[in-house]
C-alpha cells in the first residue's frame, strides 16, 4: 500500500514536469513568435505588403488558396491525430490483431469527389487571375520601358523618351482612376535573370533572344526593393533592384534632367578635368557610356547620370565618393566575379577619375 | 515476438548468410550479381553520399545564419548548392530508393533474384562510377582559364549560363558526364525492375495481389523511362554545344534557353514522383503492419499510384511559370498541376483509413511514418500554394520553394527512408536496430526538421531568393534565418545519432529473428539475412497477405479478395 502512494506521487510529479515542459515550451514559443513579429514587420519586401495591382490580386488569391489549404491542413491533420490517440495500442489489448476492414468504394468515391469540386473552385479562381494580369490590353497613355538583364546588374531604356540609365528604375505612379501604367518589355544580353519587385508584381524572366512582357502601376511615391531571382552566376545575390516610383511631376522633372548630356566643360574643376582625360583614355569607354563623350560602351552601365543615382553596383553600394573610389579600385573587393576588372590606376588618377565621376549628374 | 507460423518451418535455418566475411570479401562484393548485395551496396552508397551533401548544407546554412557573412566565398557557395543538389537527387534519392527496390523486390515476389543480375551490377556500377565523376570536379575541374573546379551552374543548370562562354574551364562537363552516367545506370535498374515485376513472380504472386510496394516501384520504374531520356539527349545536346559548335541552347546563335528547360523539367517534375513513390512504397508497407490491419482501399491505391504516374508526367511547365508561357499555357499547367492533387489526397486518406480502427503500435518505424504522414500532407499543400501560377510568381525560386521542396524530400522521402531503415534493417543484417537510440534520433531530427523547415518559409514570403550567398541587413530575413541554421545543426546531430545506430546495431544489435515485426508479405517468410537464393522452397501465395494466411488459418485474406 504505501509503496502505491509514492508510486502514484512520483507519477503526479512526472506529470506535473511534463506540464512545466510543456507550459515553458509554449512560453518560448511565444517569445519566439513576438520577436518573430518584431522582425518581420515591415520588411521591406513582403509579398504580403501589395502596393500596385499584380501584387494586389496575387494577394488576394493567395489568402484565398491559404484559407482553403488552412481547412484541408486542420480537417486531415485532425483526423489523423485522433485516429493515432483513440486507435493506439494499449496494455490492457487483448493479444489479437482488430477487425480487418479492405476497403469500401463509396468512401473512396467521396474523397475523391470532394477534392475533385475544391481543385475546379481553386482552378477557376486562379485563372482569373492570370487573364486578368497576363492579358490585360495595354492603354495608349502606358509609358514603355525596356529592360535588359546584365551579369550582374540591369539596364533600363526608356526608347520615347530618350533615357538611358541602370539599375535604378524610375516609374511613375498610377492613379486607380486614370491609370498610367508602365509597361516593361524585358530580355536579357547573357544569361536568365528574373525581376523580382514582391511588393510590385510577381516575378517575370529576362531571357536571352526572347522578350517578356510585364506591368507595374503603383499607386504610392516611394522607393520598392527587390533582386534578381533567377540564379545566374557568380554575383547573382548582389543583382539588386530599386524601383522609385514618383509623382507625374517628379518623374516628368527625372526625365527632363536625364535627357541632358554630359558636360562639356569643366574648365572650371581641373581635378575631375583630368579625372575626364583619364577616363576617356583608359579601357573604361570600353564598356561604359558618357553621352557627348567618345565613352560609348555598352557592357557596363550608362554613366552619363552616375552622379544622380543613390547606389552603384547594382544597388549594392551606397554612391558616396569614397565608396566610389574604393569600387573602381577593386570592384572585386565588394562583388568578387563582377566582370569589371580593376584598373590599377595609381592614387592620383584614382581621385581624378572620382572626382570626374561625381560631376555626372 | 512472432506468433509460431507454419511458413517458417520453410526456413532453411542452416543456410548460410549471403555475407560472408574472411579473405576474398572484397572481390566477392565487386564481383556479386545478388540482388541483396547490390541493394546493400546502393544503399551504403547512398549513405555516403548523404552525409558529404548533408555537410554541404551545413555550410551553406552557416553561411545565410548571419546577413554580410564572409564564412565561404560566393565561389565556394554556388558550387556547394549546385553540388547539394546534384548529389542529394541523383547521387543519394535515385540510389537509395534503387537499393531498397532491388533488395525487396525478389524477396517480396518470392523470387531468386532480378531478371537481369548482370545488367542490375551493370547499373549499380555505373551510377557508382557517376557519383565518383562529380567529386573528381573538385580535384581536376578547373580548366585552362582556372575558372571552377566543382561545377557552380546551379542543379538544374540552366542556359546559357552552362555555355562555354560563361562557364569555361571543365566543371560543367564533370556535371553533364556524371549525370549522364547516372541516367544510364537508372534506366538499367529500371528495364530490370520492370521485367523482374512482370516475369519472376512466384506461384499464385498475381498482379492483384502484389504487395502495395512492388506496384509503386513498377510504375517508378516506367516512369523512369518516359522521364530520364530527355534528360539523356538534354546533356548530349549540351556537350555538342560546348565542344561542337552546335546551337541548341545558345542564345547568341539563335538558340533557346527556354529549350533546355523544357527538356529539364519533364524530367524533373517526374523525377519529383520518382523519388516520392517509392517512399509511398515504404508507408503503405510499414503503416499497415504497425496498425496490425490490412491496407485500406488496396485496389484504390495502385489506380491512385498508376494516375500520378500519368498526370505528373504532363505538369512539368509549373517550374516555368515565370518564363512568360502566356496564360493559355500557364492555365494547363495549373489545372495539370492542381489534378495530381486528387491522386495523392486519395493515399493519403487510405492511411489515414488505414489507421482507423487499427491498434497502433508506436514503434520506430511507425514514429517516422507518421512523421511521414504529418509532413507530406503539409508538403502536398504547400504545392496547391505553389500551383496557383499568380502566387507562384511571387513564390518560384524564393525560400519558400526551398522551404516547399525540402519539405518533400526531407519530411517526406526521408521520414520514409528512415522508417524503411528502422523496418528492414532486421532482415537485411539479420539484427535489430536499437529503439532508445531510434526514439533519440526521431526526436532531434523532426525537431529539428521543423525549425529548419517550417521557418524557412517565412524569409521567401518576405521576398528572399534562393541561390544567394548573401543578404543585407534589415530585410526581416536574419531572424529566419537564424533559426533556420539552428534547426539545420539540430537535424546533423539527429543523423549522426542514426549512423551510429546504424554501425552499433550491426554488431550489437538483438537478434531479430525471420519476422520481428508479426508482418505479412513474403520477405518475412525467410531468414534474416536471406541466404543468397532467398526460398529454400518457391513459394505458393493466395493472397495479398500470405504470412496472414499462414498465421490465420481460420481466416484468411484470401477468402476476401
Amino acid at each position: 500500500m504505501p509503496f502505491d502512494v509514492t508510486n502514484r506521487f512520483a507519477r503526479i510529479t512526472g506529470s506535473e514536469k511534463r506540464a512545466s515542459a510543456w507550459l515553458s515550451s509554449l512560453a518560448s514559443l511565444v517569445v519566439l513568435l513576438v520577436n518573430a513579429r518584431q522582425a518581420s514587420a515591415g520588411s521591406p519586401t513582403s509579398i504580403f505588403d501589395p502596393a500596385a495591382t499584380p501584387a494586389h490580386s496575387i494577394f488576394s488569391l493567395s489568402m484565398l488558396v491559404l484559407s482553403v489549404t488552412l481547412i484541408i491542413f486542420l480537417v486531415v491533420a485532425g483526423l489523423l491525430l485522433y485516429a493515432l490517440i483513440r486507435f493506439r495500442e494499449r496494455s490492457t489489448d487483448s493479444g489479437r490483431d482488430p477487425a480487418q476492414v479492405y476497403g469500401s468504394n463509396q468512401i473512396e468515391l467521396s474523397w475523391t469527389v470532394v477534392p475533385i469540386l475544391i481543385v475546379v473552385m481553386l482552378f477557376l479562381s486562379t485563372t482569373r487571375v492570370i487573364w486578368e494580369t497576363e492579358a490585360k490590353p495595354k492603354p495608349d497613355n502606358a509609358l514603355d520601358v525596356t529592360v535588359i538583364g546584365h551579369q550582374f546588374w540591369w539596364e533600363y531604356r526608356y526608347p520615347k523618351q530618350g533615357v538611358v540609365t541602370a539599375n535604378e528604375l524610375h516609374i511613375p505612379i498610377s492613379d486607380p482612376h486614370s491609370p498610367t501604367p508602365t509597361y516593361l518589355e524585358m530580355s536579357s544580353a547573357d544569361v536568365t535573370h528574373s525581376f523580382w519587385i514582391p511588393r510590385l508584381a510577381g516575378k517575370t524572366d529576362l531571357i536571352p533572344n526572347r522578350v517578356n512582357t510585364m506591368w507595374l502601376d503603383p499607386s504610392e511615391a516611394g522607393l520598392y526593393l527587390g533582386q534578381c531571382a533567377q540564379y545566374c552566376g557568380t554575383q547573382h545575390a548582389k543583382m539588386l533592384l530599386r524601383v522609385y516610383a514618383q509623382t507625374p511631376q517628379d518623374f516628368a522633372a527625372w526625365v527632363k534632367h536625364q535627357q541632358q548630356p554630359s558636360r562639356a566643360d569643366l574648365s572650371d574643376q581641373p581635378q575631375a578635368d583630368e579625372g575626364r582625360k583619364v577616363f576617356l583614355h583608359n579601357a573604361c569607354i570600353n564598356c561604359h557610356t558618357v553621352t557627348g563623350t567618345v565613352a560609348t560602351g555598352r557592357f557596363g552601365p550608362d554613366l552619363t547620370h552616375l552622379a544622380s543615382r543613390d547606389t552603384i553596383a547594382s544597388g549594392a553600394i551606397p554612391n558616396t565618393p569614397k565608396q566610389l573610389r574604393a569600387w573602381i579600385a577593386n570592384p572585386d573587393e565588394f562583388k568578387p566575379g563582377s566582370l569589371m576588372p580593376a584598373m590599377h590606376l595609381n592614387n592620383h588618377d584614382l581621385d581624378a577619375v572620382v572626382a570626374y565621376l561625381t560631376t555626372l549628374h | 515476438m512472432a506468433k509460431e507460423a507454419p511458413v517458417l518451418e520453410a526456413i532453411d535455418q542452416t543456410a548460410p548468410a549471403s555475407h560472408s566475411s574472411g579473405p576474398g570479401v572484397v572481390y566477392e562484393w565487386l564481383t556479386t550479381v545478388d540482388h541483396k548485395k547490390i541493394g546493400i551496396m546502393y544503399i551504403v552508397y547512398a549513405l555516403i553520399f548523404l552525409v558529404l551533401a548533408g555537410a554541404q548544407a551545413l555550410l551553406m546554412r552557416i553561411q545565410l545564419a548571419v546577413p554580410n557573412n564572409h564564412f565561404v566565398t560566393p565561389q565556394v557557395f554556388n558550387r556547394l548548392f549546385t553540388m547539394h543538389g546534384s548529389t542529394m537527387v541523383f547521387f543519394v534519392g535515385i540510389p537509395i530508393l534503387f537499393g531498397f527496390g532491388n533488395y525487396l523486390i525478389p524477396l517480396m515476389i518470392g523470387a531468386r533474384d532480378m531478371a537481369f543480375p548482370r545488367l542490375n551490377a551493370f547499373s549499380f556500377w555505373i551510377s557508382a562510377f557517376g557519383g565518383i565523376l562529380l567529386y573528381l570536379s573538385y580535384f581536376a575541374g578547373s580548366g585552362l582559364y582556372g575558372a571552377g573546379s566543382a561545377p557552380d551552374v546551379g542543379w538544374f543548370a540552366y542556359a546559357p549560363l552552362t555555355a562555354k562562354v560563361f562557364s569555361p574551364g571543365h566543371s560543367t562537363d564533370y556535371w553533364t558526364l556524371s549525370i549522364l552516367m547516372s541516367g544510364i545506370g537508372t534506366t538499367g535498374t529500371a528495364i530490370n525492375i520492370v521485367a523482374t515485376v512482370i516475369c519472376m513472380r512466384c506461384k499464385g504472386m498475381t498482379m492483384t495481389r502484389m504487395p502495395l510496394l512492388v506496384w509503386l516501384l513498377l510504375v517508378t520504374s516506367c516512369m523512369v523511362f518516359v522521364a530520364v531520356s530527355p534528360l539523356t539527349a538534354a546533356q548530349i545536346m549540351l556537350t555538342l554545344d560546348r565542344y561542337l559548335g552546335s546551337h541548341f541552347f545558345d542564345t547568341q546563335a539563335g538558340g533557346s534557353a527556354v529549350l533546355w528547360m523544357h527538356f529539364f523539367w519533364i524530367f524533373g517534375h517526374p523525377e519529383v514522383y520518382i523519388l516520392v513513390l517509392p517512399a509511398f512504397a515504404f508507408i503503405n508497407e510499414i503503416v499497415p503492419v504497425f496498425s496490425r490491419k490490412a491496407i485500406f482501399g488496396y485496389s484504390a491505391m495502385v489506380a491512385a499510384s498508376v494516375g500520378i504516374g500519368f498526370i505528373s508526367l504532363s505538369v512539368w511547365a509549373h517550374h516555368m511559370f515565370t518564363v512568360g508561357m502566356g496564360p493559355a499555357g500557364n492555365t494547363f499547367f495549373v489545372f495539370a498541376t492542381m489534378v495530381v492533387s486528387v491522386p495523392t489526397g486519395i493515399k493519403m486518406f487510405n492511411w489515414l483509413a488505414t489507421i482507423w480502427g487499427g491498434r497502433v503500435r508506436f514503434r520506430t518505424p511507425m514514429m517516422f511514418a507518421i512523421g511521414f504522414l504529418f509532413q507530406f500532407l503539409m508538403a502536398g499543400l504547400t504545392g496547391i500554394m505553389l500551383s496557383a501560377a499568380p502566387f507562384d510568381w511571387q513564390l518560384s525560386a524564393s525560400y519558400f520553394v526551398v522551404a516547399h521542396f525540402h519539405y518533400v524530400l526531407v519530411g517526406g522521402i526521408l521520414f520514409a527512408l528512415f522508417a524503411a531503415f528502422y523496418y528492414w534493417y532486421p532482415k537485411i543484417t539479420g539484427r535489430m536496430m536499437s529503439e532508445t537510440l531510434g526514439k533519440w534520433h526521431f526526436w532531434l531530427f523532426i525537431i529539428g526538421f521543423h525549425l529548419t523547415f517550417d521557418f524557412m518559409h517565412i524569409p521567401g514570403l518576405l521576398g528572399m531568393p534562393r541561390r544567394i550567398y548573401t543578404y543585407e541587413a534589415g530585410r526581416g530575413w536574419e531572424y529566419w534565418n537564424l533559426i533556420v541554421g539552428i534547426g539545420a545543426m539540430v537535424q546533423a546531430i539527429g543523423t549522426l545519432i542514426f549512423v551510429y545506430n546504424l554501425v552499433h546495431s550491426y554488431f550489437r544489435g538483438k537478434i531479430a529473428g525471420p519476422d520481428p515485426w508479426d508482418a505479412w508479405t513474403l520477405e518475412w517468410s525467410t531468414a534474416s539475412p536471406p541466404p543468397s537464393y532467398n526460398f529454400a522452397v518457391e513459394p505458393n501465395v493466395g493472397s495479398r497477405r500470405p504470412l496472414w494466411d499462414l498465421k490465420h488459418p481460420e481466416d484468411p485474406d484470401s477468402s476476401y479478395e
